[in-house]
């Protein structure tokens, strides 16, 4: 019983260097002093990342990537409360296949969509920019709003909302006053889960975008050349300690909303784990 | 809040006609009807399923009859949202919004009067008075227990000064100590304010000791509508008897002379006249079931103990609660035992198993009910 | 008019009223580009020119012509290769996450996933970096002295996608594997146990049945988007180790023909839809065999 327990550890142990191993290798070649990105190691140097600093178009990549996260994560996430609100409140004609439709975005390979798209886009003669990638990725995103939301609205005790009416407030003013607060860490990690798939989508921005770029394109841009590979480097890991952070945050918020939502935090957050 | 209506006041504040609900196939209320009167505490009582909180739920607005009608206090309530009725509701799991504070909680309704920020603390203040909780402002909702809770959530619907309040079960999850504690507060609460109190329960004791009237209910119909000592003394129907408190039952003949004159055949304990009050529906001659409560029974200690009637029993059973003792005694010539309670009174003594004992009665402790079913 | 206006306030008229918006994106973004990429693949196109007379051409060339068919073989191949492996390499990683986690299960969840908020076009590109004739495991292994000739056959083919692909989709394996280990009532196994079963026993009998739809869920979210993947077959598949997202895509732009890259689409999302109704019809099968 020990040595399968022993096994299973050092199983589990290498498993983790395995999937750890080339996320290593951003922080040692973005501080490595050589534009060639191999072993042996060279001297540490900051200078990669002083050198993005300089790099215009990638500000401008970034500053687009976050124009278009923060759009898809924005509209994906009110997609999702209506869905979510109609799928775990109302029953309505064709409801099941209604939502199976919403989802299906899920189960297809991103460059159908993008492909896709751009046939549409094309035929109607629109012309491709950040707004047709915002488009794109709020398709992508929603399906996974929707997952998020959809057990938050179902966990809430209906009496909340019954309570609010009896006490004479409208429909809307008690989503805004009764439903929304207690539904607001699901809103979050929805926020977060379209936030962060479409600041590293590729494939649908790539064949949207027109002549401004999302971050994830200008990389793909980049990685033809090799000077400019330790910038890449550099960046990359930038982007991780971002991610660090921000998860981190997303925790802290999960305690404190516990107590306010009656528990269902820790249930609405839990989802974004399991998506 | 200090002027107290008449409770004998003979309005009509919530009137139910015919009023039927059907839940697909599921018929939840199988026309109903009733008159509620202003000021009253009026109580439905049934067992899980009956559909009192159906009831309960359609006069608040959250659900639209099927069939019938419900005025409140002169209006049709046809097509008016639970939002517009002048009705407030206390829920069964009080439904304390958990983000907001004890203050927020209870001025929630009064946020689109627009009343302005010190006449709300003002109302606020006075409502958790009311409900004992003064200070308690600022308490976040998760930090009440749940006797704290059932009262903000009072208070939260009383600052609305509503017609009617509506109360679905509100105490039963409360533990015993503190739910009669509760019980004797509500009433006093309800007297205090003077507004009509329509509250469900499942809880036989509880309706009768807080009602002025209740309202018994069965299968989605009201079976009967008295005060308390009414439906006690006086069931409409051995299913309505044996629903609250215990009944014991006899079968008999029930001998009509013109209409004066009714005497019940209870065989071996004899032919007993009767009052036609007895008879909570009025029946014909033939079989009927005679109810006679266990407190109405006695058992004979002394030898010059004398009761109107009186028949030998033998023991089988006691049970000491303290305050009273409950006996099956075997009566000869009765098929079932009968249940009898008796105070332990000071220089009384508990009869032992098999002991024999003298049973006594008088004939106006017995009701007359109708021998089939409800 | 009465029946009317309650029909209006009834939950049917809120919830379609609610779900319009999202149904209605949907419809314009989703239906209509799907239903124009099925019928473009009945059309042809010369050069720039569309047209639009019925024409199975297209659908003909996908499925004979040798290259394709090789291609969409090699995709299917992958794409399986890739679920297996993923899977098999997950599932003991969950396994003891669950079972041997104790308190820190969580802690391991977490360091599961980090390794993947960084960018995946980078974690390609480093793989590429790690595989490569001059890359860090050759340079590795060579400093180590277990090899004297670079290793060849680990990159710009279809092993280095397999291998790199296992990397990216670790994470959706863990998970739905794990959480469907952790629902399984411990009592179970002791029961077990205490009936004679040994641990490997009692593993096949009850443990892996019924995580199994952990297991088949896994497999299904690793599988159907594989077949699309476009930036690792083009960043480390080299020539021989292209999908069919590739030649997709070539058929879009630079070939211009669009109805060929339709109808290699259309043609690749059924064959993937019919492989896993058979899977999960399969599936449904075998654990009902097993009585679970």
């Amino acid at each position: 019983m020990n040595s399968n327990k022993n096994t299973l550890k050092v199983f589990a142990y290498s498993y983790l260097i395995f999937l750890y191993a080339p996320v290593l290798l951003l922080p040692i070649f973005a501080f490595n002093d050589s534009t060639i990105i191999s072993f042996p190691l060279n001297s540490f140097t900051f200078k990669w990342f002083a050198g993005l600093t300089q790099e215009t178009y990638l500000q401008e990549s970034l500053k687009n990537s976050l124009f278009v996260a923060i759009s898809t994560s924005i509209l994906s996430t009110c997609l999702g409360i209506l869905a979510s609100r109609a799928s775990a409140r109302y029953e309505f004609f064709g409801k099941k296949s209604i939502l199976s439709f919403l989802i299906l975005p899920l189960f297809l390979p991103e460059i159908i969509i993008g492909v896709a798209l751009l046939v549409v886009l094309m035929q109607l003669g629109l012309p491709l920019s950040l707004w047709t990638v915002i488009l794109g990725h709020t398709l992508v995103c929603t399906p996974f709003s929707i997952a998020i939301l959809n057990s938050a609205f179902a966990n809430m005790d209906m009496s909340l909302e019954e309570a609010s009416l009896d006490l004479g407030e409208t429909r809307f003013g008690t989503f805004k006053r009764v439903i929304l607060p207690m539904v607001s860490p699901g809103l979050i990690s929805s926020l977060l889960i379209g936030f962060t798939i479409s600041l590293d989508e590729f494939i649908i921005a790539f064949f949207l975008t027109g002549t401004e770029t999302t971050l994830p394109v200008y990389i793909w841009g980049q990685l033809r050349f090799p000077a400019k590979l330790p910038g890449v480097m550099a960046l990359g890991f930038l982007m991780l300690l971002l991610s660090l952070i921000l998860l981190l945050l997303v925790e802290f918020f999960r305690r404190r909303m516990n107590r306010t939502t009656d528990g269902q935090a820790d249930v609405q957050f839990g989802n974004l784990f399991k998506t | 809040m200090t002027e107290k209506l008449k409770t004998d006041s003979k309005k009509t504040i919530v009137e139910l006609n015919g009023v039927v609900k059907h839940f697909g196939e599921i018929v939840a209320l199988d026309g109903v009807s009733a008159q509620i009167r202003e000021g009253e505490f009026f109580s439905l009582l049934g067992p899980s399923g009956c559909g009192k909180t159906t009831l309960l739920r359609l006069i608040a607005g959250f659900e639209q009859p099927s069939k019938g009608n419900i005025t409140i206090d002169g209006f049709q309530m046809h097509g008016v949202e639970a939002n517009e009725r002048p009705t407030n509701m206390v829920f069964q799991s009080y439904a304390i919004f958990p983000h907001l504070n004890v203050e927020e909680n209870v001025g929630y309704g009064l946020k689109r009067l627009n009343l302005g920020k010190d006449e709300t603390a003002r109302r606020v203040d006075e409502m958790l008075n009311l409900v004992d909780l003064d200070n308690y402002n600022k308490r976040p909702a998760h930090a009440l227990s749940g006797g704290q809770r059932q009262r903000v959530a009072l208070a939260r619907s009383l600052i609305m000064k509503p017609k009617v309040l509506l109360l679905d079960e509100p105490l039963s999850s409360l533990d015993k100590n503190l739910r009669e504690q509760m019980q004797v507060e509500l009433r006093h609460l309800q007297r205090n304010v003077g507004i009509t109190f329509i509250f469900v329960t499942h809880d036989q004791e509880e309706a009768l000791t807080m009602s002025d009237r209740t309202a018994v209910m069965f299968d989605g119909q009201i079976v009967q509508i008295a005060t308390p000592q009414e439906i006690y003394s006086r069931p409409k129907s051995k299913r309505v008897a044996s629903f609250i408190g215990v009944m014991n039952f006899i079968e008999g003949q029930l001998l009509k002379d013109g209409d004066q004159n009714t005497t019940v055949d209870a065989g071996i304990l004899g032919n007993v006249k009767v009052n036609p009050d007895q008879m909570p529906i009025p029946l014909n001659s033939g079989p009927v079931t005679i109810g006679i409560r266990p407190e109405m029974l006695t058992l004979l200690f002394e030898d010059q103990d004398r009761t109107e009637f009186e028949i030998s029993a033998v023991i089988l059973e006691s049970a000491y609660f303290g305050d009273m003792t409950y006996y099956t005694v075997q009566v000869t010539g009765l098929k079932s035992p009968l249940t009898i309670s008796m105070r332990n009174t000071a220089g009384r003594r508990v009869l032992e198993d098999g002991e024999s004992a003298r049973v006594g009665w008088g004939a106006e402790s017995l009701v007359i009910l109708n021998k089939s079913e409800l | 008019m009465d029946r009317v206006k309650n029909w209006f306030s009834s939950d049917s008229s809120r919830g379609l009223t609610l779900i319009g918006l999202p149904f209605g994106f949907s419809l314009l973004l989703l239906a209509a580009p799907m239903l124009l990429i099925f019928f473009l693949g009945f059309w042809t196109q010369d050069y720039l020119v569309l047209d639009r007379s019925f024409s199975l051409d297209n659908y003909i060339e996908a499925w004979t012509e040798p290259m394709y068919r090789d291609l969409m073989l090699r995709s299917l191949g992958i794409s399986a290769a890739v679920t297996l492996a993923t899977v098999m390499l997950a599932y003991p990683m969950a396994y003891f996450i669950s079972f041997h986690g104790g308190n820190r299960k969580a802690l391991w969840l977490f360091l599961v996933t980090i390794p993947f908020w960084t960018s995946y076009l980078l974690r390609v590109f480093l793989w590429k970096v790690i595989l490569g004739y001059n890359g860090v495991l050759n340079s590795a292994l060579d400093w180590l002295g277990v090899i004297e000739e670079p290793l060849t056959f680990i990159l710009y083919n279809a092993n280095a996608v397999i291998i790199t692909l296992t990397h990216a989709w670790a994470p959706f394996a863990i998970l739905p594997i794990y959480v469907a280990l952790e629902k399984i009532d411990r009592s179970y196994l002791e029961a077990a146990r205490d009936l004679g079963d040994g641990p490997l026993k009692s593993f096949l009998r009850i443990t892996l049945p019924l995580s199994m739809t952990g297991v088949v869920g896994a497999a299904l979210i690793i599988f159907i988007p594989t077949i699309g993947d476009y930036v690792t077959p083009k960043l480390v598949g080299g020539k021989d180790g292209l999908m069919i997202a590739n030649m997709i895509q070539v058929q879009f732009m630079k070939a211009n023909n669009a109805p060929l890259g339709a109808s290699l689409a259309v043609s690749a999302m059924g064959i993937v839809s019919m492989i896993s109704l058979v899977f999960l019809a399969l599936n449904r099968r075998w654990l009902r065999k097993r009585g679970s």
